[in-house]
C-alpha cells in the first residue's frame, strides 16, 4: 500500500469511528457532506463536525481491526479464488459469502474466518469438512483452497467501519416513487407562498438532476447542504438567519445571526463587521428571522408519501 | 511575614522550575506517586459524599451531588481553580507547562513510535483522598485533585480498533482498572500507575471494541462489550484480584433453549444479533441486582431479522450481581430498526406512584421514550415521550413497550423520520435531583431522511445498508421530566444561530444540593442551571464540553469539575 492509501486509509477509519455515538463527535464547526452514515448518525445541522487528527499506524494500515490487518494477497491469486468459490462454495455461503441459498452462514462474520491468520484454521474446515454440520470435505486441490482463503480474508480486509459489507454489484434504486400530481397539489398549498416553479425553483430538476439529492436539498431547504462549504448544490437560494437586536435605548441592529446563546449574540452588519451583545434574560430584544422556519415545521407534519410525490413534482422542473 | 521564609519558599519554588527546564527527562522530583485511593467496596454502598468514587458518583446513577457550598445564590462567585491538559500518547509534550510528573508508564502489544489518538475526555472522573483518575483512549491518569498536577500517566500501545471513548476508571481498594480499545482489561496500581495485569475481556478479531468504565461491586468487577459488527453482546464479572472470570450473561440467545429464542428468526441470527450493553450500568444493594442497558439489534438498519422482538436487545435488564442470572428485563423498542440502543445508564430512585412509595429505576432511551419500572419486580409503570417530534411510534403496548411503525424504517424512495440515528440522548448521562424530583436529559429533535440502500432480503451486516440524512432539527433541550408520570415539566432549549438546534448538553449532567443542574450549551459554554426552573444562573465559555461534570470537597472547598476536549476545569468558590 502506498503512503498515500495508507494515510488516507487512517483518516477514514477514524472519521468513521468519531460518529459512532452522537455524543462522541468533537463539536467544533466545520464543514462535513451533508450525507453522514455514522451509528451516532449525524450531527445537527449547524453543529457539522471536526475530523481529529489521522491516527497512523496503530495497525491501522490495513485497518483498525485484524481481518483488516492481514498482509495483502496476491491480486491474481484473489481473483482465481473469487471464481472458485463461486462455483464450488457459492450455492452455501453464497458468491458474495454473506450466506447462500442453501442456508450456509455468513463467512465474512464468522468467528472462524475472522479469526484466521493465515489459513490455519479454514484450511482444515474446507479440506475436511465439518462433521455433523452441512460443510462437506472438499475436493479442491490445495492450491485452490488457498486461493479461495485468500478471496475470503481479501473480503473481509474489505468490511466497512461499523460492520458495513463490503462493497458488492450496484444495485439501481429508484427513489422515484411518488406521484408527481399530488406532488404539484401538496407543493401549491405548502410551498408556493415562498416558492414558485416558474421563480426561484426554474430549471432545479437541471442544476440537481439526481432526485435523491434533490430530495435533501428541498426537505432540508438547502441548509444541510449550503453549510458544508464546499459541497454546496446549487438549485436553492443560501438561507441566511438574520437577527435584530433593540437595546433599551431603542436603538437597533440588524445583520446576519452568527451566534446565539443564552449569554451573547453576534450579528454581522451590512458593512461586515461584527458586533456582540450581552444578553441578560429579555434584554435586549433578540428578533430571528429565520427562512428556514417553514421547512422547520414541515418536517413535524410531512408524510413519506407527500414528500415522496412533492420530488417526484419537483423533478419534472427541468 | 520574616526574611528568611520568604527565601526558603523562593528556594522551594526555584526548584522544580530549574528542573522542569531541563525537560521531563530529568524530573523535578522522585518518581511520582499519587496517595492511595484504599476504597473499600462497601464504601460504594454509601451514598455519595465528598469525593466521586465511581462512574456515576454512586450505585444509582443519579450523579446528583449532596454538596451544598455552591447553590443558587453563591454559583454567580464560582470561579476557575485550575486547568489540566492532558498530552495522550507515550511522549511527555506539553507536561512541562503543568510542572512535569513522572516518566510515563506504557504497556500494550501495539507498535512503538506511532502517534495516539489526540486526548479527549469522554467519561466520568474518579476522584478518591484527594486524587482524580481520568482516562481517554489508551490513557489513564492520576492528577492531584487540588490543581490537577499529574502523579501518573499510563499508555496502552493498541492493536488498533475504534477508539471511540473511554467512559472512565473502576477502583478496587487500591487498584484501578480500565478498558482499551483493542478490549484489554487492564489493572494497575492506584499509587503508581504501574500495570499490575492485563487481560482479553472480549475478542479484538471479532472486532469488538471497549469503552465501558468497569463498575465495582464488593468483589465483583463488571464489564459490559461494545462493537458494531454482527456479535453478541455481554457483561462479563471480573476477580479484582486475579482478573478471573467469575461469570458471562449474554444479552441475546447464543444456544438452544435460551429465552427470547422465539422472537429471532434462528439461533443463528440472534447469535449474531448485537445487544451490547455499552455503558455501566447501577447497582441496589438490597435485591443485589446490576440493572443496566442493552444495545440496538444487528444488522441495525435492514432486513434479516425476522419480524420478531429479537430479545433481549433494547432492554433494559436486571442480573443478580453473584450469578449473572437474569432477574427480569423490560424491552423499550422490539425490533429496533434504526440503531436507538437503550444502554443507556439508568437511574434509581424512590417515588410515589398511584398513591404508593416505590422503588424505581427510571431509563430515557435513544429512541425517544422515557421508562419508569419497580426496579424490585421488573413490573413497568410508566412509558412517555420525552423526544417532542419522535414519530417513529406506531403505539405503546399495553406492556409499556413502544411498537415501531415499519413505515419509518429505512426505504428505498427515503423515510423522514425523528430522531436521528445519533437518537434523542445517546450515551451522554442524565441527572436524578431528589430534592426537586426531577430526571434531567438531555433531548435533541433532528430529522433525517433515511434511504434503504441494501434490500438484500438476507439483511446486511453491522450498521450497513443505509444512507443517512439529516435535513433539520426542531430544537435540543435540557428537559427535566417527573419520572412518576412520566411528565415533562419544563424543557430549556439550546439556543444556537442556525436556529436548527445545534449541541448543547453534549456530554452529560450533574446536578447537586445546591438545586442546580450543570450542562454544556451549544455555544460552548458550561453553564448551571438552576435545578427547578431551568434559569441558566452562571457560565463559563471553555469550549464544548465533552463530558458529565462531577463535584467534590476538598481542603473545605467545593469543587465542580468538567473537561472539554483535552482540557480539564476545575471550577471552585474563592471567599
Amino acid at each position: 500500500m502506498t503512503a498515500a492509501r495508507w494515510v488516507a486509509a487512517a483518516t477514514f477509519g477514524v472519521a468513521l469511528s468519531v460518529t459512532l455515538r452522537a455524543g462522541d463527535a468533537p463539536q467544533q464547526p466545520a464543514a462535513q457532506p451533508p450525507v453522514i452514515e455514522g451509528h451516532g448518525g449525524p450531527p445537527a445541522p449547524g453543529t457539522q463536525t471536526a475530523t481529529p487528527a489521522p491516527r497512523p499506524g496503530q495497525g491501522q494500515a490495513q485497518g483498525r481491526f485484524p481481518a483488516q490487518q492481514r498482509p495483502k494477497g496476491d491480486p491474481d491469486v484473489i481473483q482465481r479464488g473469487r471464481g472458485i468459490f463461486a462455483g464450488a462454495c457459492g450455492p452455501c455461503p453464497g458468491a458474495d459469502a454473506r450466506g447462500g441459498q442453501l442456508g450456509g452462514p455468513n463467512l465474512l462474520r464468522s468467528q472462524l474466518a475472522l479469526s484466521d491468520k493465515a489459513g490455519e484454521a479454514l484450511f482444515p474446515v474446507i479440506k475436511n469438512g465439518r462433521p455433523g454440520t452441512t460443510m462437506p470435505p472438499s475436493p479442491l486441490p490445495d492450491a485452490d483452497i488457498n486461493a479461495v482463503i485468500a478471496f475470503v480474508h481479501d473480503l473481509q480486509s474489505k468490511i466497512g467501519g461499523q460492520g458495513n459489507p463490503p462493497p458488492g454489484e450496484e444495485v439501481e434504486l429508484n427513489i422515484l416513487v411518488g406521484n408527481a400530481k399530488a406532488g404539484a397539489g401538496y407543493f401549491a398549498a405548502r410551498c408556493a407562498s415562498c416558492h414558485s416553479a416558474t421563480g426561484d425553483l426554474a430549471g432545479l430538476a437541471t442544476r440537481v438532476p439526481e432526485p435523491k439529492a434533490l430530495q435533501n436539498l428541498w426537505v432540508s431547504g438547502g441548509r444541510t447542504v449550503a453549510r458544508g462549504g464546499g459541497a454546496r448544490q446549487t438549485g436553492a437560494p443560501r438561507a441566511v438567519t438574520t437577527a435584530t437586536v433593540t437595546l433599551p435605548s431603542g436603538q437597533t441592529a440588524t445583520g446576519t445571526l452568527l451566534r446565539l446563546d443564552d449569554f451573547l449574540v453576534t450579528i454581522a452588519l451590512p458593512d461586515g463587521s461584527q458586533r456582540t451583545f450581552r444578553r441578560a434574560g429579555d434584554t435586549p430584544k433578540v428578533d430571528v428571522t429565520d427562512p428556514l422556519t417553514g421547512h422547520r415545521a414541515l418536517l413535524t407534519v410531512l408524510t413519506d408519501a407527500d414528500m415522496h410525490n412533492v420530488t417526484a413534482y419537483l423533478v419534472t422542473l427541468k | 511575614m520574616s526574611p528568611r521564609p520568604l527565601a526558603l519558599t523562593l528556594a522551594f519554588v526555584a526548584l522544580p522550575v530549574a528542573a522542569a527546564a531541563q525537560g521531563p527527562a530529568a524530573p523535578a522530583s522522585a518518581p511520582a506517586s499519587a496517595p492511595a485511593p484504599s476504597l473499600e467496596p462497601r464504601r460504594l454502598v454509601q451514598p455519595l459524599g465528598d469525593d466521586w468514587p465511581t462512574y456515576s458518583g454512586d450505585y444509582t446513577g443519579k450523579r446528583f451531588s449532596p454538596l451544598t457550598q455552591v447553590d443558587r445564590a453563591s454559583v454567580k462567585h464560582l470561579t476557575l481553580a485550575w486547568t489540566a491538559r492532558l498530552t495522550a500518547g507515550a511522549g511527555a509534550a506539553g507536561r512541562a507547562r503543568f510542572g512535569g510528573g513522572s516518566p510515563v508508564i506504557v504497556g500494550g502489544t501495539g507498535p512503538e513510535g506511532l502517534p495516539a489518538v489526540p486526548a479527549n475526555v469522554k467519561g466520568t472522573p474518579l476522584m478518591v483522598n484527594g486524587t482524580l483518575y481520568v482516562t481517554t483512549p489508551d490513557n489513564a491518569w492520576a492528577l492531584d485533585a487540588r490543581d490537577g498536577r499529574e502523579f501518573w500517566h499510563y499508555f496502552w500501545r493498541t492493536q488498533g480498533s475504534t477508539p471511540i471513548a473511554n467512559r472512565g476508571v473502576g477502583i478496587w481498594k487500591d487498584y484501578l482498572y480500565f478498558v482499551t480499545p483493542d478490549n484489554f482489561f487492564v489493572s494497575l496500581d492506584a499509587k503508581t500507575g504501574k500495570e499490575r495485569w492485563n487481560k482479553v475481556h472480549a475478542d479484538f478479531t471479532q472486532q469488538y471494541f471497549s469503552t465501558m468504565a468497569p463498575i465495582v461491586v464488593d468483589d465483583h468487577l463488571l464489564l459490559g462489550t461494545g462493537n458494531d459488527i454482527d456479535s453478541p453482546g455481554y457483561i462479563q464479572s471480573f476477580d479484582p484480584l486475579t482478573g478471573d472470570v467469575k461469570w458471562r450473561f449474554y444479552t441475546v440467545p447464543m444456544k438452544e433453549g435460551d429465552p427470547g429464542l422465539d422472537t429471532w428468526p434462528s439461533l443463528q441470527s440472534a447469535k449474531y444479533g448485537g445487544g451490547h450493553p455499552w455503558l455501566p450500568g447501577v447497582y441496589d444493594p438490597e435485591t443485589r441486582l446490576y440493572i443496566f442497558g442493552t444495545g440496538n439489534p444487528i444488522p441495525a438498519y435492514t432486513a434479516g431479522r425476522g419480524e420478531g422482538d429479537n430479545l433481549y436487545t433494547c432492554s433494559l435488564v436486571a442480573v443478580h450481581v453473584d450469578t449473572g442470572k437474569m432477574a427480569w428485563a423490560f424491552q423499550t423498542s422490539p425490533h429496533d430498526m434504526h440503531d436507538w440502543d437503550s444502554a443507556q445508564t439508568p437511574i434509581l430512585f424512590e417515588g410515589m406512584v398511584k398513591g404508593k412509595m416505590r422503588k424505581l429505576v427510571s431509563t430515557a432511551a435513544r429512541n425517544g421514550y422515557f421508562f419508569t419500572l419497580d426496579r424490585v419486580t421488573g413490573e413497568h409503570l410508566v412509558t412517555s415521550k420525552f423526544g417532542g417530534d419522535a414519530n417513529w411510534a406506531r403505539e405503546v403496548a399495553k406492556d409499556g413497550s413502544v411498537r415501531r411503525n415499519p413505515d419509518k424504517d429505512p426505504t428505498v424512495p427515503g423515510a423522514i423520520t425523528n430522531p436521528t440515528s445519533g437518537g434523542t440522548i445517546n450515551w451522554e448521562p442524565p441527572a436524578y435531583n431528589p430534592q426537586t424530583g426531577l430526571f434531567y436529559v438531555t433531548e435533541r429533535n433532528g430529522f433525517s431522511i433515511y434511504y434503504l440502500t441494501d434490500p438484500d432480503p438476507r439483511g446486511s451486516m453491522g450498521l450497513g445498508g443505509k444512507e443517512e440524512v439529516s435535513v433539520g432539527s426542531t430544537g435540543n433541550f435540557l428537559t427535566a421530566i417527573d419520572p412518576t408520570t412520566g411528565s415533562i415539566k419544563w424543557r430549556r432549549p439550546y439556543p444556537s444561530a442556525s436556529g436548527f438546534g445545534s449541541g448543547g448538553g453534549g456530554g452529560g449532567l450533574l446536578t447537586t444540593a445546591g438545586n442546580l443542574v450543570f450542562a454544556g450549551d451549544a455555544g460552548g459554554n458550561f453553564v448551571a442551571y438552576d435545578a427547578e426552573t431551568g434559569a441558566p444562573l452562571w457560565h463559563s465559555r471553555i469550549g464544548n464540553v465533552s463530558n458529565a461534570a462531577i463535584s467534590y470537597m476538598l481542603d473545605g472547598r467545593q469543587h465542580i469539575l468538567v473537561a472539554a476536549g483535552d482540557t480539564l476545569y476545575a471550577f471552585a468558590l474563592y471567599e
